[in-house]
């Protein structure tokens, strides 16, 4: 095992399969050059070269509609966004090309291709740079949906998305980008998508959390372990699309209550599908309605402590727990 | 020779018309008055790159027979089976397309349903122009650019009532024709979409240095989107073969050009990017064979992109849902009087390589394909009910 920053178990996941498979390029803004805005790319045109690793310009709707024909075409495109916001400038491709690509057309043309970048807040970047925006594109049939929350995870999942036939949404987040944890050193190394994995074996509440809330989530069941003696299992789902719900019903059967974390905003969200699947699922095993902790419904404020108000938190989370608890 | 091939066109509008190849709205101006207009001298212009206004009846005389003269030199450089091939797919579109109004009004097909008639000569024009390996991609009204890519009119035709042997198994109707096999990249309906995916597919092409071309049509109002500009630019900076046609048919749905584009001429938007354009008479297939052709020499020598604008005319309506308020029955006339198939016959005949008897056998050929389609698609049963949550990922 080696130790490795989130950073650089994906930068490890892109070099690998440039190497495995001469179809995949990469395409995005200052992902070349520049070695990436999140230098998640670095070293790679360097080795590579301009074919491989491709300078963008500032142009979402153009490369993302690129490399859907790409895609088309024969090759399997990784197309960077700088961040999940500036996706929606380029959602017609996603959500109306790629994503219904093989059914309109019957099964002929499949799109394999990865859009990937950070998602979700940074460090006050304010309302049009801090949105987590899963929910929406998990609305869509034919896209998957995939967020990792640490290095092995980003890894082993960017892998099997850069090979998955279909279209990915790959989704991490730039607060984590510098967290460390242990990778598998095995070339071969992957995840399967839509496979949830428990993060935190425990008997009394379920966290199901995601990308920057796992491990606040992990933070927190320690918290409580120690304060109030009550055992926590913390759930990441990893692939939001499709779903491990299995993996989740079958911890809500075991600890019988559930809290869902998520950086997005509550109305219609993620945690809303999983709380609703668990009602049909596990409704007669719940001891205690479904809590969700969400960012506030709010644009994102600039100032530190607006930003910190709006954002999940682990205190928020411990607070969750102890009122599905009745603590 | 001038007057007698005017008098000859006129006469062999109003046997179309009789025959009802032409839509009922064809009408004819009275033949003398035509006789004297004809006689007048003037001087010689052919289509602007900018014109939204009609010609006037006298320069679109003169047009037709620029036009004519114009085809009977390029006539005589190509053989007589392509130019065979190229009436009979124009006849077929056309007759294909018809047969679809009219079905659509009995209710066989269902939803959107955009016809091509009037344009035909760009498809047949510029498809037959490539070959069989280069790739196509055009918006929803692809029925057309469908068939001479080489899906056949049964598998078009099912898909349009919605059955099992559509050539997408009836998963996406008129606007979503395609096919792996013949290289049809679909049939689109978002307008513009499909010029960053043909873009794509050229970038493929150059990065698998396959020798493959992409024709990537669209109409003028998709030039308005923002993707026609981010797509031009990148295929211009990487120096992709891509081929840009836009079918300049004059409305975007029923907004006419002229209350939507500040600049009018598109070919000419090209040179914001310093890609090659041309423009081009839409009327013309042997014209629009000839710009396309050197625009896929370009593509494969020099592996660079061109813009093509192609000025066209749609007889019909947007969609059949189109009541067509907008323009006049006379505007349309004025167009059908210039039409594509009856210029190229024209054509044909003069320069010796087709007769009359060749013409019947195409138009009896056409409509027992057009006949047969509908046959099929009739016959062909409804899509099983597996196939709701089939091909939803691979």
């Amino acid at each position: 095992m080696a130790i490795l920053t989130i950073r650089d178990a994906l930068n490890q996941a892109l070099r690998e399969e440039l190497i495995r498979d001469e179809n995949v390029f990469i395409m995005g803004e200052e992902v070349a050059e520049y070695d990436g805005a999140y230098k998640v790319t670095r070293g790679l045109w360097k080795e590579f070269g301009d074919k491989r690793v491709v300078d963008a310009p500032i142009t979402e709707l153009g490369f993302a509609g690129l490399g859907v024909g790409a895609a088309m075409a024969g090759l399997r495109p990784v197309i960077e966004f700088m961040t999940w916001n500036f996706s929606i400038l380029a959602a017609d491709q996603i959500i109306n090309h790629a994503a219904k690509m093989l059914y309109m057309s019957g099964g002929e043309f499949n799109i394999p291709i990865v859009f990937r970048g950070p998602n979700g807040s940074a460090y006050q970047v304010s309302s049009q740079h801090s949105q987590a925006l899963e929910a929406m594109y998990a609305n869509f049939p034919g896209l998957k949906v995939v967020m990792p929350s640490n290095a092995a995870d980003a890894k082993g999942l960017l892998k099997s998305a850069i090979r998955d036939d279909n279209p990915v949404i790959f989704m991490e987040q730039e607060r984590m980008y510098g967290m460390k944890s242990e990778v598998p050193e095995d070339e071969d190394f992957t995840i399967p998508l839509g496979v949830a994995d428990v993060k935190r074996e425990g008997t009394d509440c379920t966290i199901v959390a995601r990308s920057m809330t796992v491990p606040m989530a992990l933070d927190a069941a320690a918290k409580i372990q120690e304060e109030f003696d009550v055992s926590v299992e913390v759930v990441d789902p990893r692939t939001i699309k499709p779903l491990d719900i299995d993996t989740i019903v079958n911890s809500v059967k075991k600890t019988n209550r559930l809290v869902v974390v998520e950086e997005s905003h509550a109305f219609a969200s993620v945690g809303a599908e999983i709380s609703h699947q668990i009602m049909e699922n596990a409704f007669d095993y719940l001891d205690a309605p479904v809590k969700r902790i969400s960012t506030a419904e709010t644009p994102m404020p600039y100032a530190k402590n607006l930003e910190a108000l709006a954002l999940p938190s682990v205190d928020k989370i411990v607070d969750a727990v102890k009122e599905v608890c009745y603590l | 020779m001038k007057d007698s091939g005017i008098l000859f066109i006129f006469a062999y509008l109003q046997g179309l018309r009789e025959d009802h190849i032409l839509p009922k709205a064809a009408t004819s101006r009275k033949p003398e008055k035509r006789a004297n207009l004809t006689s007048a001298k003037g001087t010689k212009k052919t289509a602007k790159p900018d014109s939204n206004t009609f010609l006037d009846v006298e320069e679109a005389i003169r047009e037709y027979e620029d036009r004519k003269a114009a085809q009977l030199k390029a006539i005589k450089l190509v053989d007589k089976e392509t130019l065979r091939e190229m009436l009979y797919q124009m006849v077929l579109g056309r007759h294909f397309e018809e047969k679809c109004a009219e079905v659509y009004r009995m209710g066989k097909i269902g939803g959107f349903c955009h016809l091509y008639i009037g344009q035909e000569a760009i498809a047949i024009g510029s498809m037959l122009a490539i070959d069989k390996d280069d790739m196509v991609i055009t918006s929803y009204r692809d029925h057309v650019q469908a068939m001479v890519k080489g899906i056949s009119p049964e598998g078009v035709m099912a898909e349009l009532y919605g059955r099992e042997g559509g050539c997408v198994r009836g998963k996406g109707g008129s606007m979503h024709m395609f096919s792996k096999e013949h290289q049809f990249f679909g049939g689109h309906g978002i307008v513009g979409g499909q010029i960053g995916v043909g873009t794509g597919m050229a970038y493929a092409a150059k990065y698998k240095n396959t020798g493959q071309v992409v024709l990537c049509f669209f109409g003028e109002a998709a030039v308005n989107q923002g993707i026609f500009h981010e797509s031009l630019n990148m295929a211009e900076l990487w120096g992709l073969p891509c081929i840009y046609i836009c079918e300049n048919n004059k409305y975007g749905m029923g907004t006419s050009q002229t209350r939507a584009m500040s600049a009018r001429s598109i070919a000419k938007k090209a040179e914001a990017y310093e890609m090659a354009n041309e423009f081009v008479d839409g009327m013309d297939v042997m014209a629009v064979r000839g710009a396309t052709s050197r625009a896929v020499e370009r593509a494969r020598k020099e592996g660079k992109p061109t813009l093509l604008e192609v000025r066209a005319y749609r007889y019909m309506g947007h969609s059949m849902s189109d009541p067509g308020n907008y323009r006049t029955r006379e505007e349309i006339q004025k167009y059908q009087e210039r039409d594509p198939i009856i210029l190229f016959k024209d054509s044909l005949k003069e320069a010796k390589v087709l007769t009359d008897s060749d013409f019947e056998e195409i138009e009896r050929l056409a409509t027992e394909a057009t006949e047969k389609a509908l046959k099929f698609a009739d016959e062909s049963p409804l899509p099983s009910e597996d196939e709701l949550l089939a091909h939803i990922l691979a």
